[in-house]
């Protein structure tokens, strides 16, 4: 099993046109190794169950630490979204990096699920003008709004569209997730993401030992491989056990909201009533779960 | 946020409400205590350093349906070197309710906030200066310093009641952690101040 998870897809191809016969001998049951096994949306329970826990020992084994590998499914009757008070950001970053360590992106190269764009007041949410690497000794600065954008969990995501193994897909609670395992890297749903969300591992992904989260779900943050896709889950080792995403806990002006769109109570829904919201790029269609709106 | 207040995820806390099934309170309660002291520590001008105790004054916790008057976040309102109030205010003297710029003491409080249109009685009772006092005349402890913010700023208070103004944590369908008004404004000068951002990523770039 281990054998077989620590090749690559080319070596692989020629263990199975070559060597069948060694690497099944030394695995008990191939069909859970990354190579062999059905979508993550495809396995039964046990076998779900099963693949996990492979998935913990294996890191286990590579890092020396305890993971605990979640694959707790869809709640009944729950719709995420994500609402952010344009009027109350301060471009800080804060979400950024407090995304960064809970869910396991590579420190170098980088890998940065939100991007806070810097706009020019007056100018509109011009995206392409935007700039993401601003450099501020304070912010916010003077002329200056900010737009942090990361997965926009569409209704209709390009992104699943395209992808020619069916490694991406919506769950039920509107998140749209990858399966690490199937994606062979062709980036067809980056470049058809039209909001950038959507980032690839151009090398091994490096992460310190100690900052390593350890809370992991095999949809979301688990730990990921070069050359694979990721994206934002809205934390969904985090919200499917009933907890904000990290990034709404680090926000320092409270701009992030979240819940469930199918609760009248939530605060999301009293967002989408009682303020003015609106999503990126509306007239593409995707029809975003992740709305921005001004809170005052 | 005010000078030496990091914003981080570290810092609040304050009224916990518990929507579904309360869960066992034991560790928050000390550390949200002691850190709520020492961001009111910070408001009211005073150095709290994140080690300070925070014996003396103990916090009350109250789980209800919701966030209603009177039943959210204990808000401490001075730290410990300056509370209680009255050690100083003795109810005795008699109050001088002269509008002035104050020289002798306090005078460090920086008073940005509708300073053309507000003075301290406005908002600290003159006889109890231990509590705070609504426009009606109604004393109201620094605990529940929202609905006395909530007077003028009613669609915060509104936004805010709906979670939508200000900061929550805990559970998007559980018991949620709220931030009263002064966790995040500087009740004196509650303007946000600018913060240093956290580093930016590095740009791509071309190479030769």
């Amino acid at each position: 099993m281990n054998e077989a998870r620590s090749l690559d897809r080319r070596d692989f191809l020629c263990v199975v046109a070559g060597c069948v016969a060694a690497t099944t001998g030394s695995c008990a049951d191939v069909t859970h190794t990354p190579f062999f096994r059905e979508r993550l949306r495809e396995l039964t329970k046990a076998e779900l169950a099963d693949i996990v826990a492979g998935m913990a020992e294996d890191y286990h084994a590579r890092y020396g630490k305890r993971f605990e590998v979640g694959a707790a499914p869809a709640q009944p009757g729950v719709e995420f979204a994500y609402a952010l008070d344009l009027s109350h950001c301060v471009g800080c970053r804060r979400c950024v990096h407090a995304c960064v360590a809970e869910n396991n992106q590579s420190r170098d190269p980088e890998v940065q699920w939100i991007r806070v764009l810097e706009v020019e007041k007056g100018e509109g949410l011009d995206l392409a003008h935007a700039d993401p690497y601003y450099d501020a000794a304070l912010v916010p600065r003077a002329g200056y709004t900010y737009v942090p954008i990361a997965c926009q969990q569409c209704r209709n995501p390009p992104c699943v569209k395209t992808c020619p193994t069916g490694a991406t897909w919506q769950e039920p609670d509107g998140i749209t997730v990858i399966d690490y395992d199937w994606c062979i890297g062709c980036r067809c749903c980056i470049s058809a993401c039209p909001y950038g969300a959507r980032h690839f591992n151009w090398a091994e992904p490096q992460i310190p030992a100690d900052e390593l989260n350890t809370t992991t779900h095999v949809l979301g943050n688990r730990l990921r491989e070069k050359g694979v896709v990721e994206k934002c889950t809205f934390c969904i080792h985090r919200v499917r056990e009933g907890l904000y995403p990290a990034c709404v806990e680090a926000c320092p002006t409270g701009s992030r909201k979240f819940g469930n769109l199918l609760d009248p109570s939530s605060e999301i829904r009293y967002v989408l009533e009682h303020k003015r919201a609106f999503v990126l790029e509306a007239e593409l269609g995707t029809r975003p779960r992740f709305y921005y709106f001004y809170g005052d | 946020m005010g000078e030496g207040r990091e914003p981080t995820r570290s810092v609040y806390l304050l009224s916990r409400v518990s929507v579904s099934a309360p869960a066992p309170r034991t560790g928050p309660r000390t550390v949200a205590g002691t850190l709520g002291l020492l961001l009111v520590a910070a408001f009211v001008g005073c150095d709290g350093s994140p080690d300070s105790p925070s014996e003396g004054l103990e916090l009350a916790w109250v789980e209800t349906d919701g966030p209603q008057e009177g039943d959210y976040l204990p808000a401490p309102a001075l730290s410990l070197e300056t509370f209680p109030c009255s050690d100083c205010h003795d109810p005795e003297i008699p109050v001088n309710r002269r509008v002035r710029e104050l020289k002798l003491v306090h005078a460090e409080i920086p008073m940005r906030h509708a300073s053309s249109q507000t003075w301290c009685l406005d908002c600290h009772d003159d006889v109890d200066r231990d509590q705070l006092r609504l426009s009606s005349g109604e004393k109201v402890p620094f605990e529940d310093v929202l609905r006395l913010c909530g007077q003028c700023h009613g669609s915060q208070l509104r936004d805010w009641r709906a979670g939508v103004h200000g900061l929550r944590t805990g559970a998007w369908n559980g018991e949620k952690t709220y931030l009263q008004c002064v966790y995040c404004h500087d009740a004196h000068d509650p303007a946000f101040r600018p913060i240093e951002p956290e580093p930016p990523p590095r740009a791509p770039t071309r190479t030769p």
